[in-house]
């Protein structure tokens, strides 16, 4: 079976025909007008337009319960926003609930190892522990989100963006054609942001004056920290191995 | 090797099974398998797809045939998802919407120059100039949006230079229809190539308008509704060819055979072997639909199905770069327009064309904006700012 970053039949780069090349090139100069300074002047004037007249992509739900309103209501008295809290709880609680999936499909292709799909260092085991504390995380803040009368069903707009931004990962990580490093890479991408957003989290948490969530959320943080380490340092053996190994097969 | 279509049994219907494994097979590589597999598998999936269509609506009009227009569109279903289902994963809509645009180009142009009816010749031809364009529209979104090369997907066989430009593409509905065929003298060829091509570009029209909304920047939005429109304006003048006098039970026999010649063509010049054998296959299935339907025009008819099928399939589509051809239609006929039936000077464009383009560009025309200044190179356009810098 064919190895993923096997040398082989790449057609994708000008250099695979270089009579049909030369003939793109020399066709694009003559028959295209000379090209602008800035392509991207009259899209960006368009794209102006529409940012002028747009609206925003939702809201932030109102919290359902009347002790939480009551909440939201004092908070805002004081001159703190809880809907900018909530929106951003709301965005790590559904980060969180997909990163439980997201483990899931890895712990699979670990699982399914073979020749073209690795493992190297990476075990079931890890995997399975770091899985079980994204679903802590997750729990975690839906208490939260609920103990302050939001519905942690609902979908804010932070979570909204969020999922969109990351659209890709559950794409590679489920295609059976990507490598275990391969996934390994899409989910490096996963906890940075994870880290960081994390730490945004617990600053407004701490603005919120909410002292008890600050503090399960910074060991929340702890753990998001090995899971980075962790995986930073699987995918930088992953793929010195893979390179050995191609060094090897080549002398 | 000539394939007969009376004589060959093909495969029985009852014969004609799948399961969930068989319709979701391993994808074409994006990266290492030749463009022309791609553009075989899109264009496969757009015969099928009107297929589908066809005899969806034959239901809707039909009684008598209802039973065998379920047992065989079920069929043409499920090729239809196997077919699709070829593409890889990473395929991103605005990189299939380039490789549609490749399929246009490439397989307009050589059923333009497959095509006996000097007339049917200069429909493809004027459509080709205008398919031609919008891939360069796109291109340049691809490039100046994400920072990729359209070339990656194209692997050089097709040209990304302006054509008819898409801006002035859009006419009034009426000078978009041309003159039929006529059914009892026009040459097999002409009804497949028809077909074709309608059957290309309604799959095209349906993907856009598909995939146009899930675009983000407005620019993208805008220029996926342009060009879905033109779009439009193709499925109407290639299903316009169409003489509409045919009957049902005739249509449905030439669409059966227009599969089986597809996908001949695609079995004798495909080079990935596992996919020739799915070509290979489905001709068999095809052979099988032709023989079913012409068993059904012989019963209800009363007709012989020789009198509107050739005896042995035609030759193959052939599946390779048509840029000299391209080129030389655009240095001759970039200036065409249509005015009602007939292709004219665009000097004589209707009146109505005229108010008909000029409302609709009159907030700005997407296609003009996305490509201003537009040169493709290899690696993008930002490679000239590269250049310079050093």
């Amino acid at each position: 079976m064919a190895k993923a970053a096997e040398l082989g039949k790449n057609r994708t780069g000008i250099d695979m025909s270089p009579a049909d090349a030369e003939r793109m090139i020399s066709g694009a100069k003559e028959f295209s007008s000379a090209a602008s300074a800035d392509g991207r002047t009259a899209i960006a004037a368009l794209e102006r337009e529409y940012i002028a007249e747009a609206e925003p992509i939702g809201s932030v739900p109102a919290p359902g319960t009347l002790r939480g309103a009551l909440k939201t209501g004092a908070k805002k008295a004081t001159g703190k926003n809880p809907e900018v809290f909530l929106n951003k709880l709301g965005e790590r609680l559904a980060y969180e609930r997909t990163g439980v999936r997201l483990y899931e499909s890895v712990i699979t292709k670990v699982e399914a190892a073979d020749q073209m799909h690795p493992a190297g260092p990476v075990t079931v085991d890890e995997l399975q522990q770091i899985r079980d504390e994204e679903m802590q995380h997750f729990q975690l803040l839906s208490d939260v989100a609920e103990s302050l009368g939001a519905d942690p069903t609902a979908l804010t707009p932070a979570a909204n963006v969020a999922a969109v931004a990351t659209m890709g990962i559950p794409k590679v990580l489920n295609d059976p054609r990507t490598t275990v490093a391969q996934c390994l890479d899409a989910l490096l991408t996963l906890e940075l942001v994870d880290n960081a957003a994390w730490e945004l989290l617990i600053q407004l948490a701490d603005n919120m004056g909410l002292k008890d969530a600050s503090e399960q959320f910074q060991r929340a943080l702890e753990q998001e920290k090995e899971h980075l380490a962790t995986v930073r340092s699987w995918l930088e053996e992953i793929t010195t191995q893979e390179a050995r190994r191609g060094a090897q097969a080549r002398h | 090797m000539a394939v007969k279509l009376f004589d060959s049994k093909g495969v029985a219907l009852e014969r004609q099974v799948f399961t969930w494994k068989d319709l979701v097979q391993k994808p074409i590589s994006k990266l290492d398998d030749d463009a022309f597999t791609r553009v075989r598998v899109i264009l496969m999936n757009g015969i099928e797809s009107q297929a589908l269509r066809f005899q969806n609506t034959c239901l809707l009009l039909n009684r008598e045939l209802r039973e065998p227009l379920a047992r065989i569109g079920r069929t043409e279903h499920h090729q239809q998802t196997l077919v699709n289902w070829l593409l890889s994963a990473d395929h991103s809509p605005l990189e299939t919407t380039i490789a549609y645009e490749q399929v246009a180009i490439e397989v307009t142009a050589a059923i333009a120059q497959k095509e006996p009816d000097e007339y049917l010749a200069q429909v493809y031809r004027f459509g080709l100039l205008e398919d031609f364009d919008h891939l360069y529209r796109y291109s340049a979104l691809y490039d100046r949006l994400e920072g990729r090369d359209p070339n990656t997907i194209l692997q050089s066989y097709t040209d990304i230079i302006p054509g008819r430009p898409t801006s002035i593409e859009h006419r009034h509905p009426l000078d978009d229809l041309r003159e039929p065929y006529e059914r009892a003298s026009a040459h097999p060829q002409s009804k497949l190539n028809a077909l074709t091509l309608v059957s290309g570009e309604y799959q095209t029209h349906d993907y856009y308008m598909h995939f146009g909304p899930t675009f983000a920047d407005p620019v993208a939005r805008q220029l996926y509704a342009e060009i879905a429109s033109i779009e439009h304006q193709h499925v109407t003048q290639y299903a316009s060819l169409i003489d509409p006098n045919e009957s049902l039970l005739e249509k449905w026999l030439l669409h059966e055979a227009n599969e089986a010649w597809n996908y001949y063509s695609c079995m004798e010049t495909e080079t990935n072997p596992r996919i020739k054998a799915i070509w290979e296959r489905f001709l068999e299935y095809e052979l099988g639909h032709v023989k079913a339907v012409s068993e059904l025009f012989k019963k209800h008819e009363k007709r012989d199905p020789a009198e509107i099928l050739p005896e042995t399939l035609p030759d193959a589509i052939p599946y390779v770069s048509q840029r000299d051809f391209v080129r030389e239609t655009l240095s001759k006929e970039l200036e065409l327009s249509a005015a009602r039936t007939q292709f004219v000077d665009r000097s004589e464009e209707t009146e109505e064309t005229r108010r008909y383009r000029d409302t609709i560009n009159s907030e700005g025309s997407p296609s003009e904006a996305v490509a201003a200044g537009y040169r493709w190179r290899p690696g993008t356009e930002l490679t000239k700012e590269q250049a310079q810098a050093a």
